[in-house]
């Protein structure tokens, strides 16, 4: 083995492993300045996964999470100088990671958080403005054909657990005291400007906006919709998406252009 | 091996950043610098921070950019690797630098990636002939893609390597003659592994090829101890600058002239005014060497 794979793996090592070959000037044992490396590689790292998951933390608390995050950098260490992005299976980790399991819907608040940090980061894309595709949609005779494209920042994730009022529960102070976190809760994350902001919604607008962003019509989406979910309200799902930008553009099948 | 970018024009000069002091810019800050435009020569940011797709920290940049000369310092390319450079990472760079067009791209004489794992610290590197051919060819292949001269950051080291063969001193002066980069002189890097090297930080500037620097920086270290109880200084970037550093800064701007010089804060950031108040402190000693 290469020496820096030596050190490498002697870094993401469970124990208080030295790699050979290192030598301290005064003659101190290497292994007490070696472990310099081992502090920052692995509270750096643990501290950009505290950041990314602040609601995931407060939920087991801080001694917790910090353990078993170092338990993710040891298995799961970054594949990539981009470390924004570290942790996209921080939420797989905790869902097979048995001592939260006392925490059920711990898993997807992490899942939750992960698309927060997406849409913060997400590509950028100039929306419609509402009354612009308002005005294009109800010029439309056959508006089943429509095609939407939605913001980059979009994600949806569907939850057997009440995800967003247990994260939005932790934006304020106050806490959990009235929530009932056992309900299914599906999610909206966009980005409306600058600010990325969380909805709850049904389990047909998830399928729905799913389908659009697959770049099915309207009518299909809708379709699709209606199977998952009886109560899916298209007026309601559509005006969310509309009145919070989340449309950059109307694909009218080639006859007129917004 | 040919220089690239031989000593067509002496590298304190090409990165075009003004003899003044800067700040790293942190997202913390982004609304308050606008809104107050405080009088500094420059900001300096991560590169590895500004790769992601769009959103905010491009936003802010873009504007901030409009308002200052910028520094894109690189924690993440492991020039000092085993392994061949990563061409998509070098390939965001090229396209960040041709976004936000900074006067001066600076990274590290270090390795931070070892095949597909990334490490996330700056770690020593063994100071022989093959280290040096491989670090040569990595920053000739840098400076050929990004069609610019850079600034190689001298480090803080806790650890020697056996293998070593070379002073870090002749090491660094030696990539430099070889290559045409640029030396981005850490003062508080020096004074951290001399400490812990004890050796004579005094000493050490002075085997450095000192007319190729082109900034400086200027950063807090924390305090440990190693198995003798020895001092044991951490470059950890969450303090103000320490006495000794100011004063070894002192010594180098009476050696060589101003120099743009950063303040870096990147652990436990405080009130911007903070931060400005050590940069006027730069400027004013820069001020003081000015012809």
């Amino acid at each position: 083995m290469s020496h820096q794979a030596t050190f490498a793996k002697a870094l993401l090592a469970p124990g208080q492993i030295c790699p050979d070959g290192l030598f301290s000037g005064n003659g101190a044992d290497p292994a007490s300045r070696f472990a310099v490396h081992r502090n920052t590689v692995h509270n750096g790292l643990i501290n950009a996964l505290a950041v990314a998951y602040p609601v995931t933390q407060l939920l087991v608390g801080e001694a917790f999470f910090r353990a078993m995050a170092g338990l993710y950098v040891q298995a799961c260490p970054p594949t990539s100088p981009l470390i924004s992005e570290y942790g996209s299976t921080f939420a797989d980790f905790i869902q097979g990671f048995e001592p939260a399991a006392s925490v059920p819907y711990l898993a997807d608040i992490a899942r939750l958080e992960r698309l927060r940090v997406r849409a913060y980061h997400a590509a950028d894309d100039r929306p419609l403005e509402p009354h612009t595709v308002l005005a294009a949609l109800q010029a439309r005779a056959d508006l089943g054909t429509v095609r939407l494209r939605l913001h980059p920042s979009v994600a949806t994730m569907a939850s057997a657990y009440a995800v967003v009022a247990v994260w939005a529960a932790h934006q304020t102070e106050g806490g959990l005291a009235a929530l009932d976190p056992g309900h299914a809760q599906s999610a909206l994350v966009l980005r409306q400007g600058l600010e990325v902001k969380v909805f709850a919604i049904d389990a047909g607008s998830v399928t729905f906006i799913q389908r659009l962003a697959q770049g099915e019509a309207l009518q299909t989406a809708v379709e699709r919709a209606l199977e998952a979910s009886n109560d899916f309200d298209l007026h309601q799902c559509l005006t969310l998406l509309i009145s919070h930008h989340a449309i950059t553009h109307l694909h009218l099948d080639s006859k007129v252009s917004p | 091996m040919t220089p690239i970018f031989a000593h067509t024009s002496s590298p304190a000069q090409a990165p075009g950043l003004p003899d003044r002091a800067g700040l790293g810019l942190k997202h913390e800050h982004f609304i308050e610098v606008l809104e107050t435009s405080p009088d500094l020569g420059f900001f300096e940011v991560h590169a590895e921070n500004y790769m992601m797709a769009g959103g905010p920290f491009h936003h802010y940049l873009g504007l901030i950019r409009d308002q200052y000369p910028l520094s894109l310092h690189g924690v993440g390319l492991s020039i000092g690797g085993e392994g061949s450079l990563n061409r998509e990472h070098l390939a965001r760079l090229a396209a960040l630098i041709e976004r936000y067009q900074p006067q001066a791209f600076s990274e590290h004489l270090a390795w931070s990636s070892h095949g597909s794992v990334f490490l996330n610290d700056l770690l020593p590197l063994a100071y022989d002939s093959a280290t040096l051919h491989r670090v040569c060819e990595h920053i000739d292949q840098v400076q050929s893609t990004l069609k610019r001269p850079m600034l190689l950051e001298n480090p803080s080291t806790y650890l020697q390597l056996e293998r070593s063969t070379l002073a870090e001193t002749d090491f660094i002066t030696e990539v430099i003659r070889r290559t045409g980069c640029g030396l981005l002189l850490d003062v508080n890097n020096v004074y951290v592994s001399c400490i812990n090297h004890q050796r004579d930080p005094s000493a050490y500037i002075d085997a450095l090829p000192l007319q190729a620097v082109g900034e400086i920086h200027l950063a807090g270290f924390a305090e440990d101890s190693d198995s003798l109880g020895d001092r044991l200084l951490i470059d950890d970037h969450g303090a103000p600058v320490d006495n000794a550093v100011w004063q070894l800064y002192e010594q180098v701007l009476a050696r060589i002239g101003p120099i743009p010089t950063l303040i870096e804060r990147d652990n436990q950031v405080p009130a911007l005014s903070v931060l400005l108040a050590e940069a006027q402190h730069a400027d004013w000693l820069l001020t003081q060497v000015r012809p």
